[in-house]
């Protein structure tokens, strides 16, 4: 993450996301499989580093062999066509997003951390200070409850992070400023869709 | 991922920024908008640290005003600020002047000053 000024000179927040270009390998319809969806792709790759079978999928759809695809699922069949390629451009200053990642990894933490459980006080002879607390009743019903909050892997899961809002896009670069924070460690790949629940202005 | 956030910020940074360090007192020009119209307002007082690189990069500067320590953090590349006029320049063997938060009375604003030193 960084800051940059925007036009009233307030700092504000960024996370630079590189977004494309991604080409569409393969349109899915709801008569061959089923449903709608665009398969996409990003980021070039070598062919002696893919399979033939990865290769063969890009030629067929005419674009360059990519390290990594992506589905996305429409309601209604989409325009784009395989080997027609995404854009930054598909994104405008000011909209709505989603954004989809894998956060990042926390290993096996207890409940205060992974469940916000506020735990027991630190001193004055107390001898509870970050345990989880009762689990549930006794004999009636006799077992503990399912999704009971326990200690555990934490992250590492897919989130979305949605309603956040593009600050700049710069289409030279392919890059999109998205204000605040997205799921993921530096690096990692995200998901960029139009906010699904955007509030109406 | 490093060198593209570098890039992004490269021409928000602004170059007049360098010419103060700790320990100097300085009169920060900052500008503030009232309604549609905009004045200058002036901090004064001595820098007690520097801190951050880059876009994120701030200083934190401290004042007594009637009797009540006050301080006060600006970040380094803000277009709000007109200029930074160094008064003073000191000699300083901390990074972080923290302990002038201990000091009271006459002591609270006293910095070895650089002509002072060399004397």
């Amino acid at each position: 993450m960084t800051q940059i000024y925007d036009g009233d000179n307030t700092l504000v927040p960024v996370t630079v996301v590189e977004a494309g270009p991604c080409p569409v390998l393969q349109v899915k319809n709801t008569g061959k499989d089923g449903y709608n969806a665009l398969q996409i792709g990003f980021s070039e790759q070598k062919e002696q580093r893919l399979s033939k079978a990865e290769v063969g999928h890009a030629r067929k759809a005419k674009v360059a062999p990519v390290s990594n695809l992506k589905e996305v699922r429409f309601a209604e069949a989409p325009e784009q066509k395989a080997g027609d390629v995404l854009t930054v451009a598909h994104f405008s200053e000011g909209q709505a997003i989603d954004v989809v990642g894998c956060t990042k990894g926390k290993g096996f933490q207890g409940v205060v951390k992974r469940f916000r459980v506020s735990g027991g006080p630190a001193s004055h002879g107390s001898m509870f200070h970050r345990r989880i607390g009762s689990i549930g009743l006794c004999q009636t019903p006799g077992h503990v409850f399912k999704n009971q909050k326990m200690p555990g892997r934490m992250g590492g899961a897919r989130r979305t992070v949605q309603n956040l809002s593009v600050v700049k896009i710069m289409e030279d670069k392919n890059l999109i400023m998205v204000r605040g924070c997205v799921p993921g460690a530096t690096g990692d790949l995200v998901l960029i869709r139009a906010a699904k629940k955007a509030k109406s202005k | 991922m490093k060198a593209i956030v570098k890039e992004i910020t490269k021409d928000q940074l602004k170059s007049d920024r360098g010419n103060f360090k700790v320990g100097d007192a300085v009169r920060v020009h900052t500008r503030v908008r009232e309604g549609d119209k905009e004045r200058i307002q002036i901090f004064s007082g001595i820098v007690l640290a520097r801190r951050g690189s880059g876009i994120q990069e701030s200083f934190t500067v401290r004042r007594i005003s009637y009797g009540e320590g006050v301080e006060r953090v600006f970040p380094v590349h803000s277009p709000n600020i007109e200029k930074i006029e160094v008064e003073r320049e000191s000699v300083v063997l901390r990074a972080r002047m923290y302990y002038m938060r201990d000091r009271i009375g006459k002591e609270a604003m006293k910095v070895k000053e650089k002509r002072l030193a060399k004397a």
